[in-house]
């Protein structure tokens, strides 16, 4: 009983998140003309993925207490890289799959040194590697172009035994081989320590700079990832301004909504994957009531701001007025 | 007596800015002994101490271990070394658990990943070792209260196995029996062979543990004694460099006036932590609050302040009911309440904002017009205060946090000085700071209820209670066991109140504990 109460405390956050995409999922599976069929459970996964692995990349960010601007950009970037590179036979199209994942960890770490070492605060610094990392997909891909391996792309966007979608294997597969272990590593541990008190983790002996470090690399590597992905999703490379800020936006929203704190610390990846699908599914809502899609914008904003808030209900419980400030 | 001594500092120097913190310091530490370090806030200990544990780099002098001569370029690079330092600012991580905490530096790992089951038992071991087995391993830091963290800070510096144990103030946030439990625990280690190094204000801890005594004074290392062969007073003198008068200001007599008291509470209740409390508080009257820590008595202070919400019961000033719903309103001119908060550093300070910008923060409202600061009267009330309080600091423009604990301290009372509060709520005040400033602020506590101020005073100093109390009430879970006026304010009294006991000799025992 005692045991489960710390564990409950602990994963609060993400269980808030999980609930709160259930919910809206439900919502939205009941009023969906096909219902729960794998074609409509396929689709959402597919929207939902991209965001979902840059949320995740933003989570590694975040819990150092940092903050990742060039997260879309990254995203833009190997998409852009993809689009060249991820193509002809099954080994050409290896070799471009980990040239793609080594560009996105190389985009983090240069993000991680110039923080870490450079000393630079990780928003400015972000803004301006994010400007660079879009400059150099605008040079790869002008215009809109490029193509990739058609199988490969369909595989991914497929479904397993005509059932489960792919998609949703492949981001529960990173999951398990990033995430996870990164979380349970020295380093893992030493990020979040360096995000809660970064005084008391160098007083204690932590490698801060190392856990730091890994955890901008890592982040790139999970952009690079989703960069994959988009690329499959859309069969070509294009260095949309726009869509990459959103990226990066909607991934902090998506962290928040995860139960991941803004001020280090604490939180985990798997919430803020249940946020970005709940984000994502707050648009398939407004699709499923026919609502005119001029409102779309205002509705999501709306219901963001109602989710978000949920997290703050336990204010008003606080019968000592200083817990509001802890 | 066979003393062996393997690490020793010599020569060492280090300054701050202009500002020398350690003048040609040196220590010599020896296995199996307890050596206490004395001095007052700012005389170089911490400073010492941060040099011993890797935190800061020497500018001359050199350290040796082992007949070796070594550096430290982190305090990763101490601990490795068997240096392990429980530092008065705790070093814990606020949103990790307490096993996380205590395996932090190296938690044990499975295939890369840190084994939860192995470290949940390292820490558990290491809590029973430190006499804390109450905390639960996967309860999160930052929900425990101070005395338990400092326990987690203990169990934490053990789970390291060292070979020098630096304990800087460790024992300031905790209660009598936890002292008594980390007593036991570090005359256990003593007898292991390890090296502990002590540093703390109480100079009855000292007397009860210390095998050496060091005392420090303005950065220089003024004089090692074997425990015992001197007396407080000349310890004391060693260590302020002066002659050492009374330590309390003499109560004045009291004389029973009619009018209504300034602060009254009737039947305050709060959930569980405050429990039918009814008191009061008379102009130039100062009420302490004891008992053992965290029975109500921050919670009682937090009600006054408008801090709590759904509270019970009935607070009164001047004979009139007040709802008093904020800080904000509880400083408002009608009730003129001030509260110096416990814990200086997140409820009192900005630490990286000036001093000046402090000492005006609760005052702003006085010396602003029409919302724009008036800076000369700014400038006047200042200084007023530093001239008050005697304030150390190289100007008012540096950041606040580079002071002194002493001077801190100051600053936090200055703050709230300024406003000239009718009603003064104080949270443990000298926790921490050295024996000259704790001096000065007992007289200018006196001096304000001469001038006609309520004081409410917890403290967790039995001394200071005895030394400056008018009254003082006993809190036991919530409720006021027991008032003592006068001279029945003993420390017998206190203690036996305290623990809620009438019996003898579990006070005796409690009496040794505590010193």
């Amino acid at each position: 009983m005692g045991e489960w109460r710390y564990w409950f405390a602990a994963q609060r956050g993400t269980l808030l998140a999980i609930a709160i995409f259930v919910v809206m999922f439900l919502i939205y599976i009941l009023n969906h003309p096909a219902g729960f069929t794998p074609n409509v459970v396929q689709t959402a996964s597919n929207k939902a993925v991209l965001l979902a692995f840059v949320a995740m990349a933003q989570t590694l960010v975040v819990i150092t207490a940092g903050i990742d601007l060039s997260i879309g950009m990254i995203f833009l970037l190997t998409n852009c890289l993809a689009s060249w590179l991820v193509l002809g036979t099954p080994t050409e199209t290896a070799f471009g799959v980990v040239v793609v994942l080594c560009a996105g960890l190389l985009c983090g770490a240069l993000n991680g040194a110039i923080v870490i070492y450079g000393r630079l605060q990780p928003i400015v610094a972000t803004i301006a590697t994010g400007a660079i990392f879009y400059g150099l997909a605008l040079l790869l891909r002008p215009f809109p172009g490029g193509s990739v391996n058609e199988d490969l792309a369909d595989f991914m966007t497929g479904k397993f035994f005509g059932v489960i979608p792919a998609s949703a294997v492949v981001l529960a597969a990173v999951v398990l081989v990033v995430w996870v272990p990164f979380s349970r590593s020295t380093l893992g541990r030493g990020a979040y320590a360096a995000g809660s008190s970064d005084v008391a983790a160098y007083m204690s002996g932590v490698p801060i700079r190392r856990s730091k470090f890994l955890a901008y690399s890592l982040a790139g590597l999970l952009a690079s990832i989703g960069g994959l992905f988009l690329t499959f999703f859309t069969y070509t490379g294009e260095a949309a301004f726009a869509s990459g800020n959103a990226y990066t936006l909607f991934s902090i929203a998506a962290v928040v909504l995860g139960g991941v704190s803004l001020f280090g610390g604490k939180g985990s990846a798997i919430g803020a994957i249940f946020g970005a699908l709940a984000f994502r599914t707050i648009g398939d809502l407004l699709f499923v009531f026919d609502f005119d899609p001029l409102w779309q914008p205002l509705f999501q904003g709306v219901i963001l701001l109602i989710a978000v808030s949920l997290g703050a209900f336990a204010l008003f419980r606080v019968r000592n007025r200083l817990e509001w400030f802890l | 007596m066979s003393v062996q001594t393997f690490f020793r500092m010599e020569g060492i120097s280090k300054r701050y800015g202009g500002v020398r913190a350690l003048e040609n310091a040196s220590l010599d530490v020896s296995a199996g002994r307890i050596h206490a370090i004395l001095g007052e806030n700012g005389a170089g200990k911490s400073t010492l101490i941060k040099v011993m544990a890797g935190v800061v780099a020497p500018d001359e002098g050199r350290m040796t271990l082992d007949g070796k001569e070594i550096s430290f370029g982190s305090p990763a690079a101490a601990n490795d070394a068997g240096i392990v330092c429980v530092f008065q600012e705790l070093s814990l991580i606020p949103d990790l658990s307490v096993a996380d905490n205590i395996a932090i530096s190296n938690p044990p790992t499975r295939f890369g990943m840190i084994d939860r089951a192995a470290q949940r038992r390292i820490a558990e071991e290491a809590l029973r070792r430190a006499g804390a087995e109450d905390v639960h391993p996967l309860a999160l830091v930052k929900d425990l209260p101070l005395s338990r963290r400092q326990m987690v800070e203990i169990a934490k510096a053990l789970a390291r196995k060292p070979r020098i144990l630096i304990l800087d103030e460790a024992t300031s946030a905790l209660t009598a029996s936890d002292v008594a439990k980390v007593f036991a625990v570090l005359k256990r280690l003593r007898s292991e062979g390890l090296a502990l190094l002590y540093i703390s204000h109480r100079m009855n801890e000292i007397a009860e543990l210390a095998d050496d005594c060091s005392v420090f004074r303005n950065g220089r290392h003024v004089a090692t004694y074997a425990a015992g062969s001197k007396t407080d007073n000349e310890v004391v003198e060693l260590m302020i460099g002066r002659e050492y008068s009374s330590v309390f200001p003499p109560k004045p007599v009291r004389t029973d006036s009619a009018a209504p008291p300034l602060l009254e509470c009737r039947h305050l209740t709060w959930t569980d932590r405050l429990n039918d409390i009814s008191m009061t508080i008379r102009a130039g009257e100062v009420v302490g609050l004891g008992g053992l820590d965290g029975q109500g008595q921050r919670e009682l202070l937090l009600a006054f302040f408008g801090v709590l919400r759904g509270l019970k019961g009935e607070i009164l000033v001047e004979g009139k009911p007040m709802s008093i719903s904020s800080p904000a309103a509880a400083r408002d001119g009608r009730i003129g309440m001030a509260l110096i908060p416990e814990d200086r550093k997140t409820e009192g300070l900005m630490l990286p904002m000036t001093v000046r910008e402090n000492l005006s923060f609760a005052s702003l409202d006085h010396l602003s017009r029409g919302g724009v600061i008036d800076r000369k009267l700014e400038e006047r009330k200042i200084e007023e205060m530093v001239r008050l309080l005697a304030i150390k600091t190289a100007g008012l423009d540096i950041p606040v946090g580079s002071l002194s604990g002493g001077n801190q301290q100051k600053v936090v009372i200055a703050k709230w000085l300024m406003r000239g509060p009718r009603i003064i709520l104080l949270n443990d005040p000298t926790r921490g700071i050295d024996v000259g400033t704790k001096q000065e602020i007992y007289q200018l506590l006196r001096k304000l209820s001469d001038a006609g101020a309520a004081i409410l005073f917890y403290s967790t100093d039995y001394d200071e209670l005895i030394g400056c109390c008018d009254r003082v009430l006993v809190l036991y879970d919530g409720a006021v066991k027991r008032e003592l006026v006068g001279d029945e304010i003993n420390e017998h009294a206190l203690i036996a109140s305290a623990l809620n006991i009438g019996d003898g000799q579990s006070v005796s025992a409690m009496e040794a504990a505590h010193g």
